[in-house]
């Protein structure tokens, strides 16, 4: 176990530059997830820990050590990835203690190590078979336990359950984070899945365009988002974006579009008339009868929870509601989002306004 | 409640026309579908196949029909050396060209696997010898192997490595050397391209985990890359034993057997029995000897291939 340190660590590509300065503190025994849509580098980021792609500039540091020209097998690094990268021509106990082989490890420390990965991952009775003869998860747990054999200082995750079903997902995520939990091993996880983010990460690391658009823990990106990517990236179903300006006079309120009112709960300083995008998640509206007016396109119910799509002032909104509201589309609702749970961004930075 | 019969309704089948059938029936379906390719095999490969083996029995020649003499051409056979001495020259030609190809294909292959300036130029060089017609490339090495004409003789004397011609095609080591060296100019490309073909199905990211498993690049080639490859190692030099152990062309262009034998193949003996001497029976006991030789070259790839267990086994996603 080690921490690790990503000091602006930029990488080119030729001419083309796709991670511009990262920085990102890692603690020992931290599971940190890097979290983007695709291209915004964090794979390229996770291989540069991992060895596999040269840094262009700036450092990285496992331990108290730079490791940006270290080789990839003296960095002490485990990595599982996307498509679990499984040997088929060996059985799953050779590949579990292959690394140890390489490394001249007596057959008997391999058989020990191997067991014991095997049983952490109750693999035990598969053993002997070869890949093909595994399901996806079970290929998922081997590759798993190929990196566990080697009790490394850093695990890297590398996408690694974008190949499993919806199902199987659920529960690897669990299954995943109960391991790091028990091993306490520092990971970094890449994922362009926020949910997965969400739910497994003790810091979030969310990347655009090669650079960090914020870090910090799954409840503060959700609750704080510092820019509107984050917040719109983050939760699902998505925030409610609506353009308009900031009114003061006496109370603030927000100008929608077509001149619709929104509650704020304090307006910043010197803001009357700016632009303004106002952020809103779908389960922060209630019904209430000085909402804002609204016609109902779309009602799905999953169950345990509703989501309504309307219209507002022209805009689509989608909201969620826990109870079982009455609606069918065409219906005309008034829907009031919380004030002092809405977002307010700069509309030509995305950077968040109020407190 | 599983006593209780239930009243079947008696099978549509038996009542439907055999015609319809014949149409309808997914095997009797298969069947037509197999039939033309069934026929042109028939024709083509059973058919000469069966009739060499026929000829062999028979001491047919050429502008006479023959006479069942069951086995006394190859009885004639086992007491002839100019046989067993094409026995030997078969068996050393294929031997020592197929493990060349086999060697130099795989590092070529490797090598153009490789990521460098101008690797299409230099894949679509390689295919090069294979492209050429075999009596062209036979007729230019014939030249280049020439007892006075040598561009190779040539040049070392002008470098004075050697004061006389070296008599390539004339002396019989040399011959053997000459032969073998042509028929692997033309086989490498073959081998090399059906292996680099087979590299890059192997997945990139299997060599990146055994890089961080610690893997160096010989243990990447040895654990990795080799075992993963065995099974079209396998088929090519299958492929590859049977075009050599087979090889006619080559030979016939070059030296026609000679000197005193030394580079007569079975095939070239067969045809010099069967076709110029009129032979026609004991060229074919000659051809169908072959027979044998490719059935244990095709048996060692075929148990070579049954082993390799983490090809079969079922698929369980």
């Amino acid at each position: 176990m080690s921490s690790v340190q990503i000091r602006d660590v930029r990488k080119s590509f030729g001419n083309f530059e796709v991670l511009h300065g990262v920085t990102i503190p890692i603690e020992d025994g931290q599971f940190v997830v890097l979290v983007g849509p695709s291209g915004c580098g964090k794979s390229t980021l996770l291989r540069m820990l991992a060895g596999l792609e040269n840094i262009t500039s700036g450092t990285i540091s496992i331990g108290d050590r730079v490791v940006n020209n270290v080789q990839p097998k003296e960095r002490d690094i485990a990595m599982v990835f996307q498509n679990y990268a499984l040997y088929p021509h060996m059985t799953v106990a050779d590949n579990m203690g292959f690394s140890l082989k390489l490394r001249n490890a007596s057959s008997d420390e391999i058989n020990k190590r191997v067991k014991r990965a095997a049983e952490i991952l109750a693999l035990s009775p598969l053993l002997d078979r070869y890949p093909r003869q595994l399901s996806g998860g079970q290929r998922q747990r081997v590759a798993m336990g190929r990196a566990i054999v080697r009790d490394p200082q850093v695990f890297l995750f590398d996408e690694p359950l974008s190949n499993l079903d919806a199902k199987l997902r659920v529960a690897m995520r669990t299954e995943i984070k109960e391991l790091h939990q028990r091993l306490k091993t520092t990971t970094v996880y890449v994922t362009h899945d926020q949910i997965e983010a969400m739910t497994m990460a003790d810091k979030i690391v969310v990347m655009h365009d090669g650079i960090v658009e914020q870090m910090g823990t799954p409840l503060e990106l959700y609750d704080k988002p510092d820019n509107q990517f984050v917040a719109g990236f983050i939760g699902s179903p998505a925030m409610n974006f609506l353009k308009g300006h900031v009114r003061v006079n006496g109370v603030a309120t927000f100008e929608g579009p077509n001149g619709v009112k929104l509650p704020l709960k304090t307006a910043p300083a010197g803001s009357d008339g700016r632009p303004a995008v106002y952020g809103v998640r779908p389960e922060h509206f209630t019904i209430a009868d000085d909402g804002a007016e609204a016609e109902i396109i779309v009602v799905e119910p999953t169950g345990s929870e509703t989501q309504v799509f309307a219209n507002v002032g022209g805009e689509q909104v989608v909201a969620v509601f826990r109870e079982r509201h009455q609606f069918n589309p065409g219906d005309k609702v008034r829907l009031k989002p919380d004030p002092s749970l809405v977002h307010l961004f700069d509309e030509a930075t995305g950077k968040r306004m109020n407190a | 409640m599983a006593d209780v019969a239930i009243p079947r309704a008696k099978p549509q089948m038996s009542e439907a026309g055999a015609w319809a059938q014949l149409k309808h029936n997914r095997n009797w379906l298969g069947f037509w579908f197999m039939l033309p390719a069934m026929v042109f095999l028939i024709f083509f490969l059973a058919y000469p196949l069966g009739l060499g083996i026929w000829l062999s029995f028979t001491d047919t020649r050429i502008g006479r029909v023959g006479h069942f003499i069951a086995t006394e051409n190859y009885e004639w056979l086992w007491d002839d050396s100019i046989f067993w001495l094409s026995v030997f020259n078969t068996l050393l030609y294929t031997f020592v060209a197929s493990a060349f190809k086999f060697g130099i294909g795989l590092y070529l292959a490797l090598l153009l696997n490789e990521h460098m300036p101008f690797k299409a130029m230099l894949r679509a060089m390689v295919l090069i010898p294979f492209i050429v017609p075999t009596v062209l490339s036979a007729l230019a090495f014939w030249w280049i192997f020439d007892s006075q004409f040598s561009i190779i003789s040539w040049s070392l004397k002008h470098l004075g490595l050697i004061s006389q011609n070296i008599n390539f095609l004339g002396d019989t080591t040399w011959a053997r050397i000459c032969v073998i060296f042509a028929n692997i100019w033309r086989g490498v490309p073959f081998v090399a391209i059906t292996l680099l073909a087979g590299l890059q199905t192997v997945s990139p990211s299997l060599y990146e985990a055994a890089i961080l498993d610690g893997a160096s690049s010989w243990q990447r080639f040895r654990y990795i890359t080799y075992p993963l490859l065995t099974p079209i190692i396998a088929v090519v030099m299958t492929f590859s034993v049977l075009f050599t152990f087979t090889d006619f062309q080559l030979i016939w262009a070059m030296t026609r057997g000679g000197p005193v034998n030394a580079t007569h193949l079975m095939a070239t003996l067969s045809y010099q029995r069967a076709i110029i001497a009129g032979q026609l029976g004991e060229g074919a006991a000659i051809s169908s000897a072959m027979i044998p030789f490719l059935l244990a070259a095709i048996m060692v790839s075929w148990f070579g291939l049954q082993r390799r267990k983490w090809q079969q086994g079922e698929n369980n996603d």
